[in-house]
């Protein structure tokens, strides 16, 4: 096992474009990272690039301590699994896994011991002696895995393994990866675009658009306090609610002023957010996650900082235990770079509602006690505690420790 | 019988229910059996030459000389190995094994070079690669005639000129072309992933190609080597042009056979028959390939 060091690490292809843009990142020894962003942000290409796949333009990377950069793939001491699994179609499952092995020239038994650990930890034991071609989607998957695990590597490598998989099996598949990196405890690098995947498997989570690092950090920190408006955006489901309010302080105290609403902010969020002060009286980008709104009829308990907001509601997605509240807020829909970036995901499971013509349309999640339908009318209340705001031109978010003083 | 059967009507709009093929509609009326009649028809017809020379090639001469080979259908009793006795017997035997010295290394190094060229040309960057390729497909339309005199003289200057090994080079020469190109355009169709996976697992190029790639071409090599092999075995001009008699394939040794009056039909029918059974027993022995997907399951 080891750690895994990018040190401005450019990739640019003939033709000029710029995969991958000075990225910087530490991948602690035994740590789980996971790699998101949309289709084309150059997650894929770091990888490829550690793997030993594709060339690097610039920077270093390190394997443990050692400079990899010249390094050919099978030097490297790395496996990993590819999103298709490629697995080799001529050979049977044992000798799938057995292959790697073979290579590096390992005593039959010890590749008979580990082809048949790995067969009994990820169940592959009874179709070992089959192909590749009769074998289901998850089995296959699975063996994807098993031909990692047995080479016992410094770590692993996963472009989109998961994204193959019909989405029930995903979800048993993320379990059982997350089981088998507590147990083999390897240092895990983890490409995907599916930020629900990157919130549940990764330690630590890196945030990548257009080859430029954007945010590394726990999923809960990132969910919390991202640091611009497209990790915003981007992480979390449904995505964050953005509009253009003005930050106004009068006799009431400070309240953002936005489509008719005037929500206070409560004077705590002044000493988090170093540097918000300077926003009074200015515009800035709110945003609010839907996980922050409540039903007032439902949430009786609540009382000191949160801001009730009546609407309409136009759709409800009922989820079971949680209703998504579609609704319209008379505001022209935030169009900066960053939230049109960040939308832009490729799968996006919200149904985009037309028409909503100069309005935009926010997201909210309540309680399904609520039980609202749509065209009813609803009380909201907002947590007012965990707005985030962002700098209408850069994108930034206002007081964010990375941010201060950029 | 799925693709007589399955008419392109099917996928087409509904209107094209109507513009159905008139073929296919019959089908539908007369059901299989028809189908399967009219099939073995065409087939026995296409055989009708190929029947005649076998059993030609089982009747004393004098019989071929009297009267037709059909009349063996009244009179079975007729039939006799003594032409292939006989045969074996005389020189041709030897024909028969220089056709084999130049038919099995002619293929056998066009599938190892070209397979070896055609991974180079799919999945190796190096310098002038595409135009090198663009090349490799010109030749495809050069034909060998134009190079017979050439390559003569040649010959001539090496001192192979006659020989096996000079009938075996020129077979090769003009069998890569095609060779690289068919195998080059399956090599590409093979998942990067695959081979980059074999790259994780630490193989080297040659062990890529050796051990993942040539494997799954199985299907494109085999139909490869039965075509190369057919041509060489069929092969008339180029055994007439360097080919000496101790070197001559048995092409060569049956039209020497060739009479302007007369026949010797007691040596043509056998040895034509004996030039045609194995290529027979090799396409039947190889032929599963040509349908086999062997990249099933590889990748999703």
């Amino acid at each position: 096992m080891a750690s895994i060091v990018l040190r401005n690490v450019d990739k640019i292809y003939a033709g000029g474009v710029k995969a991958v843009n000075g990225l910087n990142l530490e991948i602690r020894d035994g740590e789980f990272m996971v790699l998101v962003g949309p289709s084309g942000c150059g997650k894929s290409t770091a990888l490829r690039m550690v793997a030993g796949l594709e060339d690097i333009s610039g920077g270093e990377i390190l394997i443990g301590d050692r400079v990899v950069n010249h390094l050919p793939p099978k030097d490297r001491d790395i496996a990993m699994v590819f999103q298709n699994y490629a697995l080799y179609p001529h050979m049977t499952v044992e000798e799938n896994l057995a292959f790697g092995l073979k290579l590096r020239k390992m005593p039959k038994a010890e590749i008979s011991k580990r082809v048949q650990e790995a067969a009994k930890m990820l169940g592959l034991e009874q179709y070992l002696k089959r192909k590749p071609a009769a074998l289901s989607g998850g089995q296959r998957q699975r063996v994807a895995m098993g031909r990692a695990i047995v080479r016992e590597p410094q770590a692993f490598l996963m472009d989109e393994p998961l994204s193959n998989l019909d989405a029930k099996l995903r979800v048993s598949m993320r379990a059982s990866l997350n089981q088998m990196h507590e147990r083999l405890g390897v240092t895990t690098v983890y490409v995907t675009h599916d930020q629900v995947e990157a919130m549940t498997l990764g330690d630590r989570v890196c945030v990548l658009r257009d080859g430029i690092l954007q945010q590394v950090d726990t999923p809960q920190n990132l969910f919390e306090s991202p640091v611009n408006l497209f990790v915003a955006g981007f992480m979390g489901s449904p995505s964050m609610n953005f509009v253009n309010a003005e930050l106004v302080r009068d006799d009431a105290g400070a309240a953002v002023a936005f489509a008719g609403y005037k929500l206070p902010v409560p004077d705590s969020t002044f000493a988090e957010k170093p540097g918000l002060d300077a926003y009074l009286g200015k515009k800035l980008i709110l945003g609010i996650r839907p996980s922050d709104f409540e039903d007032a009829a439902s949430a009786s308990g609540h009382s000191g900082g949160w801001a009730h907001i009546p609407t309409r509601a136009e759709v409800t997605e009922e989820l079971g235990s949680e209703i998504n509240v579609l609704f319209l807020i008379d505001a022209p829909p935030v169009e900066h770079r960053d939230t049109v970036a960040a939308q832009d995901t490729g799968d996006d499971e919200e149904g985009v509602l037309p028409l909503v013509g100069d309005k935009s349309l926010w997201t909210a999640r309540v309680n399904a006690r609520s039980h609202v339908r749509p065209g009813q009318s609803i009380e909201l209340v907002v947590d007012t505690h965990n707005f985030h705001y962002f700098d209408t031109d850069s994108g930034l978010a206002i007081g964010h420790p990375a941010n201060v003083g950029r | 019988m799925t693709t007589l059967t399955a008419s392109p009507a099917g996928t087409s709009n509904s209107a094209g229910a109507l513009r159905r093929g008139v073929l296919s509609r019959i089908i539908d009326k007369a059901g299989g059996g028809l189908v399967q009649l009219v099939l073995i028809v065409l087939a026995l017809f296409w055989l009708l030459p190929t029947l005649g020379l076998l059993v030609v090639s089982l009747r004393a001469d004098e019989d071929n000389n009297s009267t037709g080979w059909w009349t063996f259908f009244t009179k079975p009793a007729q039939l006799t190995f003594d032409n292939y006795s006989n045969l074996l017997a005389s020189g041709f035997t030897a024909s028969f094994w220089n056709t084999v010295a130049i038919t099995v290394p002619a293929t056998l190094l066009v599938i190892g070079f070209a397979a070896m060229a055609a991974y180079a040309f799919a999945w190796i960057e190096f310098p002038g690669r595409d135009a090198l390729f663009m090349v490799v497909i010109a030749l495809l339309v050069v034909p060998i005639q134009i190079a017979l005199i050439p390559i003569a003289k040649m010959y001539g200057f090496l001192g192979i000129f006659g020989s096996i090994p000079g009938v075996v080079l020129f077979h090769v020469a003009f069998g890569l072309p095609f060779a690289i190109f068919l195998l080059r355009n399956f090599f590409v169709g093979i998942p990067k992933e695959l081979l980059e996976a074999a790259r994780m697992d630490g193989a080297a190029e040659w062990k890529i190609f050796a051990t993942v790639v040539f494997p799954l071409a199985k299907p494109a090599v085999a139909s490869l080597g039965i075509f190369q092999f057919l041509w060489v075995w069929n092969d008339l001009l180029v055994a007439l042009v360097f080919a000496d008699t101790e070197a001559q394939p048995m092409t060569k040794a049956l039209q020497s056979q060739m009479r302007q009056f007369g026949t010797n039909v007691d040596i043509l029918a056998p040895g034509a028959f004996l030039s045609l059974i194995i290529p027979l027993v090799l396409f039947f022995a190889f032929q599963r390939y040509f349908v086999q997907g062997l990249l099933a399951g590889s990748v999703k």
